[in-house]
């Protein structure tokens, strides 16, 4: 048994602790709004946070999340989550949307320790999330707007 | 009020109704015995988008047609029969009937489709479901405006009895009806009144300036599902007792199994079953990490006596070849060979591009389960009447027992409307060998869904052009090779005339350059790569051909770029426009500092028509840098402005991923990329700063989806070739040190 707390809530999962921490989150807590792209780090589909901080749920094993805080797209409630999401809405950043979740929790992080990030700041922090749908110059003017509103 | 009858300006529709689909068109339409009130049913899991366990409504409702439902609650259900994958069909479509039954915005939701092309069809398609070729909102816009103008037409006639006034005295606005003295209403209120009303058998469109929704900038209907996390997509769906399957793959086209140890994998814990399919050999587990690990617990050995063995190199040195030999002829005019012999000058390029992923963020992944009546399935379906026929014939059951749920997609570029229906037929077999005891979850990984096939043809073009003493061109003669994606298939009888696949010439073959001797031939020589069609389809490789060599007979003609294409474009007003426009915003006669240059390229596809500037910072290194690229774009009315300035900038992202970046290979008939980190793509750093212009229109819509992508390779090289005089003859473009 994996003891995980997700969102707040204390969860025990019966899974291999090998388990990714992205297959254990959809699987087995039933959140799906954390998404498997590339199960090798590449892509960031699968970004939460871990103690507030952006990982890649897929290469972690679960665990490595245990007696840690996990929070998922669905959990996400700090000021720069939501303000980052309404910025989301504001523009209309999504296309598809598959890539967003990860998007977003990997730009919440970074409003979360740099609320005025330059360009540079915000091509480090998101070059490793992949949008096919090539919402990129959206997600940047996103950011931008998010960190305005957080003041 | 100047409304224009329906059956006066939908042409189209009219004669859609009356003639290819008849009957079947009408009844979809105007469900028999005219509107209905009915109470809602739960909806079940999955049944739209983001629906999953949606609230039962147990209340009269309004359904005056198969697009349109009006709850007692006010809510306006729009039902889309394209696939949303990205491009705003849901918004878009959405609009179309809230425009014309004057419905606020806030009050609409929209649900997608079931399979039925009886009532669903594509309008551009004949009989068939499905979305593609950017014709959603093309082939839609009447059907959908006709949808809100009967909706509309019955909930003021209700209106009218009720309050005892003259219809035309009642007016709507923002869902709400009202009647100087008669009083006033939401829609709700009236619906099980209008549910008795008749049908109408004409209404009336507005005009375009009566339009209030189209041609503003309405927010998304799925944006909020999406930043939130709670919209559904195919692999997010559960339900009871469900499996997940991944499959080991032949690591060659054409391999057969040899032999096999499987009980390793059978013992893995959480492994349920194994079953053996033609695509390879299934594992099924209750989750996808069980799946995963007795996959790789399998002992597998292939046969690869008739595996397909050959490497891109070989593939494209055979083509190479067969671009200097004449091929069947797609579009002649004059005497091209002739006139080349007579230019004062000519020149001969050959250009190669090659195989191509579609890589969409959700990996190809299908749920389906036997069920008493037949077959469900849950998947971002793009091709609905092919996939229930190739379904259905697994099973052996009629098409229509193949239910079909329509899921968000994660992404397709085309890919899911496979013309084999790969994934869904492979699904299909494992449900079927393991005789529909469990619902099934197929799942592709990044590498099955790179390796596994069905790939952007690689392709060659040569083409050689002379220019008079004038520097005018005079000939023009170009040679495709490359796999056709229609033949062999289900869309081969369309798609293929005269033994010319249309979509390896598109783009090339209605080149617009007035240009009097042309000659355009195509090879199609038959390799078991599986390919099909990859976002603007044969635009994506003839764009490049057409218009980095218009841009080096500019050159050699001593003509700038912009003025030696409008010489060329005098009758085709629309390229004009777009050409004109961008190079406009663009500052195209402002100069750059050294190392920075300017390219241009205009190409219509899908009967829309962009140009691009890129502007491009070239380094000491011989690195280079897309750093702005403005569009223009022609595309008939922009029924929403912000999602055609979406459909630009991605579609020109992902045009520039292949660009800069994406290559698929083969070596020795195994494919090389497995994942981002080999098979790259465009990311944010990369993406170039985006403005987009939209021509003012009066012209019906027409597609935005796909007319981005094969603008940017063209305008990045020849933005490249202006700085450094290197032409390019393949992609990815990379500058030789």
């Amino acid at each position: 048994m994996i003891k995980l707390t997700i969102n707040g809530k204390q969860q025990q999962l019966d899974v291999d602790p090998d388990m990714p921490l992205l297959w254990a989150i959809r699987d087995h807590a039933g959140l799906t709004g954390t998404k498997y792209g590339c199960g090798m780090s590449l892509c960031g589909a699968c970004t939460v946070h871990l103690d507030g901080k952006a990982v890649r749920s897929c290469i972690i094993p679960v665990s490595e999340a245990e007696g840690r805080k996990v929070t998922t797209i669905e959990g996400l409630d700090t000021a720069a989550g939501v303000a980052v999401q309404a910025a989301w809405k504001k523009l209309d950043v999504v296309q598809c949307g598959y890539c967003q979740s990860g998007q977003i929790m990997a730009a919440t992080v970074l409003l979360t320790w740099n609320s005025n990030p330059s360009d540079a700041d915000i091509n480090a922090a998101m070059s490793g999330n992949i949008c096919r749908c090539g919402t990129y110059a959206r997600i940047r003017a996103a950011i931008k707007a998010a960190a305005r509103t957080m003041g | 009020m100047h409304y224009k009858q329906t059956v006066m300006i939908s042409r189209r529709l009219f004669l859609m109704r009356s003639t290819a689909v008849g009957a079947g068109l009408t009844l979809g339409m105007f469900l028999p015995g005219g509107g209905s009130a009915e109470p809602a049913a739960a909806t079940p899991v999955g049944a739209g988008p983001g629906k999953a366990g949606g609230a039962v409504v147990d209340e009269p409702r309004f359904v005056p047609n198969a697009f349109v439902r009006i709850g007692a609650d006010d809510r306006v259900t729009v039902i889309i029969k394209h696939l949303e994958m990205g491009q705003g069909t849901y918004t878009g479509l959405a609009t179309l009937v809230a425009e014309e039954l004057d419905a606020a915005w806030s009050q609409i939701d929209v649900e997608g489709a079931p399979a039925d092309a009886a009532i669903y069809n594509n309008l551009f398609w004949g009989k068939l479901q499905g979305t593609g070729g950017s014709t959603a909102m093309a082939n839609s816009f009447e059907q959908m405006r006709h949808a809100g103008a009967v909706a509309r037409y019955m909930l003021v006639a209700a209106a009218a009895r009720q309050w005892q006034v003259p219809a035309d005295e009642i007016e709507v606005r923002d869902g709400v009806l009202r009647h100087a003295y008669g009083g006033q209403s939401g829609f709700g209120a009236l619906a099980g009144a209008a549910a008795q009303e008749a049908v109408p058998e004409t209404v009336f469109l507005k005009d375009p300036e009566q339009f209030r929704l189209i041609g503003t900038r309405v927010p998304r209907k799925d944006s909020q599902a999406k930043i939130n996390g709670s919209a559904l997509f195919t692999m997010d769906v559960r339900l009871p007792g469900m499996l997940t399957a991944l499959v080991a793959y032949p690591p060659r086209f054409g391999a057969r199994l040899d032999t096999y140890i499987t009980h390793k994998a059978r013992r893995m814990p959480g492994v349920e079953d194994l079953v053996f399919i033609p695509a390879g050999v299934a594992v099924l587990a209750r989750d996808f990490w069980s799946a995963s690990k007795g996959r790789d617990a399998l002992q597998l050995t292939w046969d690869e006596s008739e595996a397909f063995k050959l490497g891109s190199v070989e593939i494209e040195a055979q083509y190479r070849k067969l671009a200097e030999r004449p091929g069947k002829l797609a579009r002649g005019e004059g005497d091209a060979g002739g006139a080349l012999q007579a230019a004062d000058k000519r020149l001969v390029a050959t250009i190669a591009f090659p195989y191509l992923a579609h890589a969409a963020m959700e990996p190809m992944n299908c749920v389906m389960q036997r069920t008493p009546d037949g077959v469900e399935i849950w998947n971002g379906e793009q091709s609905q009447t092919t996939d229930q026929e190739a379904v259905a014939k697994v099973f052996g059951i009629a098409p229509k027992q193949v239910k079909i749920n329509m899921l968000y997609a994660g992404g397709s570029f085309g890919r899911r409307a496979n013309p084999d229906s790969d994934y869904l037929v492979e699904t299909a077999t494992i449900v079927k060998a393991i005789k529909g005891r469990a619902p099934v979850k197929l799942v592709r990984t990044r590498e099955d869904d790179m390796r596994a096939g069905y790939y952007r043809p690689l392709y060659v073009h040569r083409i050689e052009a002379g220019l008079d003493a004038a520097g005018n061109p005079v000939a023009w003669q170009q040679r495709i090779v490359g796999q056709s994606i229609a033949a062999g298939t289900g869309f081969e009888g369309a798609l293929v005339k005269d033994g010319v696949d249309v979509t390896s010439v598109e783009g090339a073959a209605n080149m617009p350059y007035a240009i009097p001797n042309f000659r355009l031939e195509l090879h199609s020589p038959r390799q078991p790569v599986p390919v099909q069609w990859w976002r603007s389809v044969g635009s994506s490789h003839t764009a490049f051909a057409v218009e980095t060599f218009i841009d080096r007979l500019a050159s050699v003609a001593g003509k700038d770029p912009v003025e030696f294409r409008r010489n060329l474009l005098q009758d085709h007003p629309r390229h004009l426009g777009v050409l004109e426009l961008a190079a406009e915003k663009a500052g195209w006669d402002t100069p750059l500092p050294a190392g920075r240059g300017r390219g241009i390229a205009v190409h219509e596809s899908f009967n829309s028509f962009v140009a691009q500037v890129a502007e491009v910072t070239v380094h000491e290194d011989r690195s280079f840098s897309v750093d702005r690229v403005v569009i223009a774009v022609d595309c008939g009315i922009a029924v929403n402005p912000d999602v055609i300035r979406a459909q630009m900038e991605g579609g020109m992202a992902f045009g520039l991923s292949a660009a800069l970046h994406s290559e698929l290979t083969l070596e020795k008939g195994r494919v090389v990329q497995s994942n981002f980190h080999d098979y790259e793509v465009l990311r944010l750093e990369q993406m170039p700063a985006v403005e987009v212009h939209i021509v003012a229109s009066v012209q019906p819509p027409t597609g935005v989806g796909e007319p981005a992508t094969p603008v940017i390779a063209p305008a990045v090289a020849n933005a490249l070739s202006a700085v450094t005089g290197h032409w390019f003859d393949r992609l990815p473009l990379q500058l030789p040190a």
